[in-house]
């Protein structure tokens, strides 16, 4: 390969076209110039982009920058987009707001808009720990079914849960907690009769020699104060009913033995820091329909 | 000769050609990048942003260490549809002692500029431990050796000490600390939690795993607690600080 020519003025005779001024073997390089059409648009796009200098904010300056014509800010744009969609939801967030929850059950807009605010909230907020249907996993509540760790499960007792939390940091939480009893309160071995004697108490079975008087015992002396003397909960202190087969975090003795052992007490966040009224309002109406309102 | 042959000049001579390219691109930074550092409004005007607690920062060095900012944002852009699931949009002073920032630039999950105080310690620590666990149909990578790991704080301070180098306001007394007070905030009822919270407002002590050991997992847990927690926008005036 050699470079026999460099006549930068070189016209190839077939096409008329000036080349590159090489020569590669005989073969020379076009130097085809861009079409007039492309070019053109080229430069008019250069003379729009100049357009945005003037309208949008562009060039820094010593202290601040040019602002544009419009005045433009991505914040200010965001501010009014929500401004707008909290005008365009304002009659029924407000209606939903002021309706009391009677009257949101008697009117079915207002319910079918609380349920479908509700779904949506609950997706993002509540989803991951109570589950997409609600179903709850280990330490996170089922809000499907009737049995309800606090309250009774009326609008008003799952609004104010869902408000101030589970032993969340807000002065009005909801507040009581499974005190660690192996901490030196009870031994191992009455902790064992005990675990076996919460099993008997919804027909599990317990081990074989199992002392289910001492456990019983042992349960009215230090668990009977929240859980009831007959171990059916207490709803103003978290304290499970012990009867029936809900089991929160597991009914196999080791859990159980773990819990009395170890204690127990799940946070539940407070969301009136991050929801709005309404939006709560809304949730309360969803949750109780998931099947286990009263 | 036209305009369009000197571009020849350049074209032939590969050194004019870099010194060519430098002198744009410096032209393109000085415009672009400069000014950021000497205009005020680059970074709002906030009331309660503060440097990381040493257990926090310990905790941020493993969301980096795991790669957690690959999948995962912290910054919720001025947009409708981001400000109506995350919350208030992000400001730059919410990251102004972050070194380097965690904006991310890919969503395989969800921002998490907002996460602090959202879920429950238990839930993070479970979700850690195996995401399918709490959110059956995750796509992230279990970490379950975040919670047996111990967390190494025997650098923190270190670390403290460079940071400051970089503008964070850490003081001497903060640094001398450090150690202390990542152990006051990751234990329930600590003596030192008073003190902690005097140097680092609003910072939540508690043991946030198991009690008796300061794990990774606690500091990660700790750090995520804190994301987004620091400015109330409550008092924030948005017009004030339009861009």
């Amino acid at each position: 390969m050699s470079v026999t020519s460099n006549d930068p003025k070189h016209v190839d005779a077939a096409t008329g076209t000036s080349t590159t001024g090489h020569e590669w073997d005989g073969i020379r390089e076009l130097n085809t110039p861009l079409p007039k059409w492309w070019l053109y648009i080229f430069y008019a796009t250069i003379v729009w982009a100049l357009g945005y200098w003037v309208v949008y904010p562009a060039i820094p300056l010593v202290s601040s920058f040019t602002k544009g014509a419009i005045n433009y800010s991505s914040r200010g744009e965001v501010i009014a987009d929500v401004d707008a969609l909290k005008a365009a939801r304002a009659p029924m967030v407000n209606a939903l707001a002021k309706a009391s929850f009677d009257d949101i059950q008697k009117d079915p807009k207002l319910l079918t808009f609380a349920r479908a605010q509700g779904k949506a909230a609950f997706g993002d907020n509540c989803a991951p720990c109570h589950g997409t249907g609600g179903g709850g996993s280990k330490a996170f509540p089922n809000l499907v079914d009737d049995d309800w760790l606090w309250g009774k499960g009326t609008l008003d007792d799952i609004q104010a849960t869902i408000t101030h939390g589970i032993r969340s940091t807000d002065p009005d939480t909801r507040q009581g907690n499974m005190p660690a009893f192996g901490d030196g309160v009870l031994k191992a071995t009455e902790i064992s009769w005990v675990a076996d004697y919460v099993r008997s108490l919804s027909n599990l079975s317990v081990d074989a020699g199992a002392d289910l008087k001492a456990g019983q015992k042992v349960f009215a002396e230090n668990c009977a104060a929240c859980h009831g003397d007959n171990a059916k909960g207490n709803q103003e202190l978290g304290a499970p009913n012990l009867t029936d087969q809900i089991w929160l975090y597991g009914s196999d003795k080791v859990t159980i033995v773990e819990g009395i052992a170890k204690g127990r007490g799940a946070l539940m966040p407070n969301w009136g820091d991050r929801l709005d009224a309404g939006t709560i309002k809304a949730l309360a109406v969803y949750v109780r329909t998931l099947g286990g309102g009263r | 000769m036209s305009l369009w042959n000197k571009h020849a000049i350049f074209e032939k001579n590969s050194i004019l050609l870099l010194i060519g390219v430098l002198i744009v691109i410096s032209i393109g930074g000085l415009v672009e990048v400069a000014p950021l550092f000497y205009l005020k409004s680059t970074i709002e005007t906030v009331e309660g942003v503060r440097p990381y607690t040493p257990l926090e920062l310990a905790g941020r060095n493993i969301y980096v260490r795991e790669g957690c900012y690959n999948c995962h944002s912290q910054m919720i852009r001025a947009l409708r549809d981001e400000v109506e699931r995350y919350g208030h949009y992000s400001l730059a002073a919410e990251s102004m002692y972050d070194h380097p920032f965690q904006w991310g630039s890919k969503r395989n999950g969800p921002d998490l500029a907002r996460l602090g105080n959202k879920y429950s310690d238990d839930w993070h620590r479970r979700h850690l431990e195996n995401p399918r666990a709490v959110v059956p149909g995750s796509i992230m990578p279990a970490y379950p050796w975040l919670a047996k790991n111990e967390v190494d704080l025997s650098h923190i301070d270190q670390h403290m000490s460079v940071l400051a180098i970089e503008g964070v306001p850490y003081t001497p007394e903060m640094i001398e600390k450090a150690s202390a007070d990542a152990k006051a905030q990751g234990t329930d009822d600590d003596p030192g939690a008073a003190d902690l919270i005097k140097r680092y407002p609003k910072a939540q002590a508690r043991a946030f795993g198991e009690k008796g050991r300061l794990t990774e997992a606690d500091a990660l847990i700790a750090y995520m607690q804190h994301l987004g927690t620091q400015v109330d926008f409550k008092i924030y005036d948005d017009k004030a600080n339009l861009r």
